[in-house]
């Protein structure tokens, strides 16, 4: 291998700089095997990158008041010093689009490259979860039409009615998530093609639903069927498909606010992982630079500094403290899958027999590829990496007056630990259970939901705020109901509420 | 593969729009805070933005989440003294936050919602729907302002406004007709030539005729110019008169020993919102400051709002200075003349009939408007009186009641309400 010269490592960057630590990084991640979309880096200012942080993630946002109040939080915590900025904000796209903040340094700008270009870049392209549930590129197009669209709506139906209706959206956003059938791709030409198809189409089949469920009262003889027949827990796709009122650029709206979620879905189910591979790389990258001799002492130093603080874990009793640091459990996981891989214990050994004395870069290639946060844990999480973390289980039982310590870092407790922390990366144990289980199509046309509770943990008081939104969506009445004590069902909150109820029907 | 892009050039502002509609959306409580505000500022702080606070509780996006109770298991790191089955008691506070089930998300609990809003935004919203009475638009000044429209086409100008379609219209036209003689003749020749061709014979001496004729006329059509400086048209601009709406304000403010250093300041501070409100809206409006004990004096912007002199009263002074500024410089059927009178209400008792007589029949048939305000704690006294009569007879005098701080930004804002009537 040729000597090659080694990079300038003066803390100003430029351009020539930028590429030059660039291409140097992109052959070290060939020789990693990290197959990426084609990069866009795009260099921004500090005010740009707090308007990136407000479109939440989005490179192209919808007008909405609530990316107004995102902004206006970020711009205040920021001009008070409490918050520094993201190094970087990258975007699952083709091209993967990734922002670098003009105040970083040369050496963070080559850190952030490593980190989101290559690593967050080829975790987008591998991942199954990503693989399977969004199409990177496409989404620019769609994110497009979309403001395109609303903004449309805007003009034709007023700004307040679109905002009330992007507020009922949004307040439902989280259950508008296919979690286990895959959704069609989405592209912008075919989006407006189908679109004008899709109003006409959509109303036509609500309508029938509708007229047949008028045409069972008259012959009042057929058994009622229920519908729909399964419960249904993707509430948004529900409205749009069935809700009777809603206008058809109502349910444009609906649409598209439930495709952005979807979008967003497989991010939030692999947090651990993204940013442990995208530091475990920029890790990996920065080190085999400096071992080739291309980058100075004076280069890894200000690295590893930035380094240490990202992937930094306090312990429980700081007051500093608020959880486990994604980026450190899932950087501290590569590595040690790399060390199980070339330096087994005798335990590692009897715990990842499968695993021990491999490739490592087979091993984490595999990882990345096909597993999502909890069974990413509840696979890979070693024994070693719970006694250096220290972790212990506390379990909080709200009948009892006390917390009990349920499992610590021994060995009677590793099997737990374990289990427990990859549920807690369990979304479909964080987020509220709700299902939709009737809809009265032939009587008051009324919304019948469920509430399953979670390990008895009760839904919180704004469901009430959120029924109302949907109320909004759905136009007739909307309850939720709540297995009790004693296995009967209790309505928990509705709208509209009981006693308006009782005002209406006195004035009818 | 990689492409890099300097984007610091872009826009830095993607997030105006949205940062409006949050405005938009919380006017009302923003509005509220506005005007709370207006009454806590220095005198003269006229220049900076304002923060503005919302409470939380307002802004909340709600979504279904998980609240309180039930079985919590979770893990944390850094276990330092714990073995498996010890029992700790439950830390008190934790139970409120978890009743709330946002405080961890962003750290920062219920604090309210506290932002800064620019001094345009604060002032757009401090004088919202406030206008001028009885402003009217039709007097052309002397000095009448000018907008340069658009007004056709011209065949001279300067290269920058040159129109291309115009011209260029100009220039297809122009060849047409000068080459549609010889078009005619070529196409007759053409004809011609293909007929010689399918003749029989070989007729070369007649060809060659026909070529060479052919090919002079060609060389004649494209020999006339693309372009000629003939073709060009420019855009014409013509300036055009608008009629403008001139306007004076007196302000008139007491400054006799009676008003005291509290109710001095009320005044200011009233003065101060008028004179805000005036250079906002109207930018060509003229303020006439006018400050009175037993004597009146115009005076300048700073000595209105800074000077401390003092003395007894006698307002009619003021009012007739005022009268004789109108008469020497502001014609009323020139000028659109507003006026405006503090004072915390003494003055020597034989001079406010005076005061009322010089109102009523020099001030107020000259003035579209004219308010008096009253900076006082105690009971009215003789000016008031004598005012209060008029009001009731006028509609373009109107007389308020100041009592604290409190009060000025109200009373401001009934005094200037933009009717209904004409913003029809």
């Amino acid at each position: 291998m040729t000597k090659r010269e080694r990079l300038d490592d003066s803390s100003d960057w430029t351009f020539a700089k930028l590429e030059q630590y660039q291409s140097e990084i992109e052959r070290v991640a060939q020789h990693y095997r990290l197959d990426t979309y084609t990069n866009q880096i795009e260099v921004i200012t500090a005010e740009q990158m707090m308007d990136a942080y407000a479109g939440v993630g989005m490179p192209i946002g919808y007008n909405h008041w609530t990316f107004g109040k995102k902004f206006i939080q970020t711009e205040q915590t920021y001009k008070r010093g409490q918050m520094g900025l993201a190094y970087e904000i990258v975007i699952n796209s083709d091209p993967c689009i990734a922002y670098l903040m003009e105040e970083n340094s040369m050496a963070v700008q080559a850190l952030v490259m490593a980190h989101a270009c290559y690593g967050h870049n080829s975790f987008f392209k591998g991942n199954y979860l990503f693989k399977s549930w969004t199409d990177a590129s496409s989404i620019i197009d769609y994110l497009l039409f979309a403001k395109k669209y609303i903004a449309d709506c805007e003009n034709k139906q007023g700004i307040d009615e679109v905002e009330a209706c992007l507020d009922a959206c949004h307040a439902l956003m989280n259950h508008g998530v296919d979690r286990y059938k895959r959704p069609q791709k989405i592209s912008m030409e075919a989006e407006i093609k189908r679109q004008k198809e899709r109003e006409s189409y959509l109303q036509s089949q609500v309508n029938m639903l509708w007229r047949v469920g008028a045409d069972n009262e008259k012959e009042g003889t057929k058994p009622k069927a229920t519908f729909p027949t399964e419960p249904q827990e993707n509430i948004l796709y529900f409205i749009e498909k069935n809700a009777p009122l809603l206008k058809p650029w109502q349910r444009e709206l609906v649409r598209i606010v439930r495709k952005i979620s979807q979008y967003f879905y497989p991010q939030k189910q692999t947090q651990v992982m993204n940013e442990g591979w995208a530091c475990f790389w920029h890790y990996t990258i920065l080190n085999h630079l400096y071992d080739e001799g291309l980058v100075t002492d004076k280069f890894m130093l200000e690295f590893l500094h930035s380094h240490t603080n990202v992937v930094a874990q306090v312990d429980y009793n700081s007051r500093y403290y608020s959880g486990i640091n994604p980026y450190a459990l899932g950087f501290n996981m590569f590595i040690d899958i790399r060390r199980i891989c070339e330096n087994p214990s005798e335990e590692d050994k009897l715990w990842f027999p499968d695993i021990a004395g491999s490739n490592w870069l087979d091993t984490v290639h595999f990882a990345m590829e096909n597993f999502k946060d909890e069974s990413f844990i509840s696979q890979f999480l070693s024994p070693k990496l719970m006694r250096d973390f220290k972790l212990f289980h506390l379990h909080d039982d709200s009948d009892k007056n006390y917390i009990e310590v349920g499992a610590i870092h021994n060995q009677g407790g590793y099997q737990k630990i374990r289990t427990m922390l990859s549920d807690q990366y369990n979304l479909s144990n964080l987020e509220a259970n709700i299902q939709i289980i009737n809809a009265d199509v032939s009587g008051d046309r009324s919304l019948t939901l469920r509430y399953i509770p979670h390990q008895k943990v009760s839904l919180a008081d704004s469901k009430d705020e959120v029924l109302k939104h949907l109320y909004y969506l759905w136009k007739f009445d909307v309850k939720l109901l709540q297995e009790n004590k004693h296995g009967v069902d209790e309505i928990i909150a509705q709208c509209p509420k009981p006693d308006e109820l009782a005002k209406k029907k006195a004035t009818l | 593969m990689t492409n890099f892009i300097d984007r610091r050039l872009n826009s830095k502002n993607k997030s105006t729009v949205n940062r409006q509609r949050f405005i938009r959306r919380y006017k009302s409580q923003i509005k509220q805070a506005v005007s709370e505000a207006v009454n806590k500022r220095g005198v003269t702080d006229i220049t900076s933005g304002e923060n503005i606070t919302i409470t939380k509780k307002d802004l909340n996006e709600p979504v279904f989440h998980q609240g309180s109770g039930g079985i919590k298991d979770r893990i944390h790191p850094g276990n330092d003294q714990f073995t498996t089955g010890d029992h700790i008691v439950r830390p008190p506070q934790q139970q409120g936050q978890g009743g709330q089930g946002n405080a961890s998300d962003s750290g920062e609990g219920d604090d309210d919602f506290v932002f800064t809003i620019s001094k345009d935004e604060y002032l757009q919203l401090l004088f919202e729907d406030l206008e001028l009475p009885n402003l009217e638009k039709n007097q052309l000044d002397k000095i009448t302002n000018y907008k340069t429209v658009r007004s056709g086409y011209c065949a001279e100008g300067a290269a920058s406004n040159i129109d291309i379609v115009k011209s260029l219209q100009g220039s297809i036209a122009r060849r047409i007709a000068m080459t549609a003689d010889k078009r005619r003749k070529l196409k007759i020749l053409e004809a011609e030539l293909t007929l010689l061709a399918q003749d029989r014979h070989e007729n070369t001496l007649a060809k060659n005729k026909l070529i060479t004729a052919i090919g002079s006329l060609k060389d004649k059509i494209s020999k006339v110019p693309f372009i000629d400086s003939f073709d060009l048209r420019y855009r014409h601009y013509a300036k055009q008169a608008v009629p403008t709406s001139k306007a004076v304000m007196f302000c008139i403010m007491d400054v006799s020993g009676s008003m005291d250093q509290a109710t001095k300041d009320i005044a200011k501070r009233f003065y101060i919102l008028l004179y805000l409100f005036l250079t906002r809206t109207y930018e060509t409006i003229d303020v006439i400051y006018i400050r009175h004990h037993t004597q009146a004096k115009e005076v300048d912007e700073h000595e209105f709002f800074y000077s401390q002199e003092t003395g007894g009263t006698i307002a009619s002074s003021a009012l007739e200075l005022m009268i004789e500024i109108m008469t020497q410089r502001y014609n009323e059927k020139e000028w659109n003349i507003y006026g405006a009178q503090a004072s915390d209400g003494d003055n020597w008792a034989d001079d406010s009939p005076h005061c009322q007589q010089l109102m009523h029949d020099s001030i107020l048939p000259k003035t579209r408007y004219f308010s008096y305000i009253e900076i006082t704690q105690r009971a009215h006294q003789s000016l008031w009186q004598q005012y209060a009569q008029i009001a009731d007879t006028d509609n373009t005098f109107s007389i308020e009641h100041i009592k604290t701080v409190a009060d000025i930004y109200p009373v401001f804002r009934a005094l200037f309400k933009r009717k209904k009537v004409q913003a029809a």
